[in-house]
């Protein structure tokens, strides 16, 4: 092991933070996801153009200035909202829930065109079969259409997902002590940023690594019964 | 065409309890897509036991009357008994109608069965899992009784040995004939076939069609919409014949098949008979 000069913990603190960063954001950025497929396919117009504008948003903006823009619109828009109430002191969105909500935003808008492809993939007679069973629309949903649209989303969730965990590192500008940030504080005091900037990457290296064998592994569980996986 | 050739059995052995009324009962059915009608009035009675085969051309509206039956498409108009009961509907925004009751659709539903061209199995389950799906969504049956009686079907479709196969790495035949286990699985009462064999190749029809004629000779209620001449000859009670949108000829299988009124019955039939 190399000589992280006492450093090992708080390197191990951030990898953590990190962790739950990234799961957070991909939660809320999944729930985002399919609300935004639906959407792009709802009968109403606005809902439509509410969706579309999302997406292009999103592709749009720098993820860095995504994160800013949540950190500090979120705390000038609460003190708006505050004020008729009442309360005039200076509130913020933790960098952590900001951080979060501003990754899960952009793992939304992306997950959303997933999501849109992936439904419209499985054929209509897959839920008529259903319906015409009696079955309804919830279960049609959830047992049906759901787990056939997630075995073709997934790969590209996937990618999303590897991509947000890099994407965490840029949360560390508003002051998240995640793997980032943890070395920059270890480069200040040890003077040896290429040894902590080293140590960051490898962790980030070793979770993406471990992230794509779990979802290898959703993969092959979601290919159950299809043609091609045959051979397992 | 495939040759299968089963011989109608008699139908004496239909069970005495329905008395005779209809299972099914149709009136003027009407279905517009914007401008064009593509069903000008459809109207057909089964009763238990009758074996109903479907013949038309490309476009005439077959299975589009099928898919009005069970309000997989609504009608513009029309109206539709099962049992003497009404379905209640109401008009949508574009003049459709719609089932007012939801829980009357759903009851519709569980006791008209469908058997689809293109099986529509669903690939993410087992062939037991697809069958007891249903059954304990829709009946909320336990899953040791679900599968129980899965298991019975799928020994009479011929597939006891296929339960944990996945659709995919059965036969187009193996999936079809699961597919219709799947229905029966619901205990229908009427059975839709809408086109059953026509996505399969030709060595597969016959095991489908047989499974469809022992239905049959169970006297189960059917409606067949088919391209199989022989089979609708052979084992329907009663043949109707689709040309664009309305019943342009109707009556027992042996008349129609061997003296057709129309021209264009006249005229099917001789593109269709080899
Ligand atoms: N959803 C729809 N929207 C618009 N037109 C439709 C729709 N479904 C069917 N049609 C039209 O209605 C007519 C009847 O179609 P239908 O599928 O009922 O015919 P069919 O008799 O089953 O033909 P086939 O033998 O080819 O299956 C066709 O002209 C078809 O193009
Ligand atoms: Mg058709």
């Amino acid at each position: 092991m190399p000589d992280l000069s006492g450093f090992e913990h708080q390197l191990l603190l951030g990898l953590w933070m990190t962790i739950r960063l990234a799961l957070t954001a991909l939660a809320i950025g999944l729930v985002l996801g399919l609300a935004g497929a639906a959407a792009m396919a709802a009968p109403v117009a606005p809902l439509r153009w509410l969706a579309r504008a999302y997406t292009t948003i999103i592709r749009g903006i720098p993820e860095l200035l995504v994160v800013l823009l949540i950190y500090f619109g979120s705390s000038v828009l609460l003190m708006r909202l505050a004020r008729p109430l009442g309360y005039t002191g200076y509130i913020e969105l933790s960098p952590f829930v900001a951080g979060a909500v501003a990754l899960a935003l952009t793992f939304g808008g992306y997950a959303s065109e997933v999501f849109r492809g992936a439904f419209q993939a499985v054929p209509v007679g897959q839920a008529e079969a259903a319906q015409a069973l009696g079955m309804g629309r919830i279960a049609i949903f959830f047992r049906i259409v759901l787990p056939q649209a997630w075995r073709i989303a997934l790969p590209g969730l996937g990618n999303l997902f590897l991509v947000l965990m890099k994407d965490t590192a840029l949360v560390s500008v508003i002051g998240l002590e995640e793997i980032m940030r943890k070395a920059q504080f270890a480069t200040g005091a040890t003077k040896e940023p290429f040894t902590f900037y080293l140590a960051a990457a490898v962790l980030y290296l070793g979770l993406t690594i471990v992230s794509m064998s779990l979802l290898a592994w959703m993969e092959r569980r979601a290919n159950r019964g299809m043609p091609r996986a045959r051979a397992s | 065409m495939s040759s299968v050739s089963i011989a109608k059995t008699s139908r004496e052995s239909v069970p005495a309890n329905v008395g005779g009324d209809a299972v099914l009962a149709v009136e003027d059915i009407h279905k517009r897509f914007g401008e064009t009608e593509v069903l000008r009035g459809i109207s057909l009675t089964a009763q238990t036991g009758d074996v109903i085969a479907i013949l038309g051309s490309s476009g005439s509206g077959k299975s589009t009357f099928l898919r009005c039956l069970n309000f997989l498409e609504s009608p513009s108009a029309g109206r539709i008994h099962l049992h003497g009961e009404e379905i209640r509907t109401r008009p949508d925004r574009e003049g459709s109608l719609r089932p007012a009751s939801h829980g009357q659709l759903t009851r519709l539903r569980a006791r008209v069965g469908m058997v689809f061209q293109q099986f529509n199995l669903w690939p993410h389950m087992t062939v037991l899992a697809n069958l007891i799906e249903a059954p304990r969504r829709v009946h909320g049956m336990g899953k040791a009784e679900a599968t129980e009686k899965a298991e019975a079907l799928l020994e009479k479709v011929g597939l006891a040995d296929r339960r944990d196969y996945y659709p995919a790495h059965l036969s187009g035949g193996q999936q079809q004939r699961a597919a219709i286990a799947r229905t029966l699985a619901m205990d229908p009462e009427v059975i839709l076939f809408d086109e059953p064999t026509s996505a399969l190749d030709p060595e597969l029809v016959g095991e489908v069609l047989g499974v469809m004629a022992s239905l049959a000779e169970e006297g189960r209620t059917m409606l067949i919409v088919t391209h199989e001449m022989g089979f609708a000859r052979d084992v329907s009670t009663r043949t109707l014949f689709l040309h664009e949108g309305r019943v342009e000829e109707e009556g027992a299988p042996e008349a129609l098949f061997s003296n057709p009124q129309s021209d264009r019955l006249r005229k099917f039939l001789s593109r269709h008979l080899t």
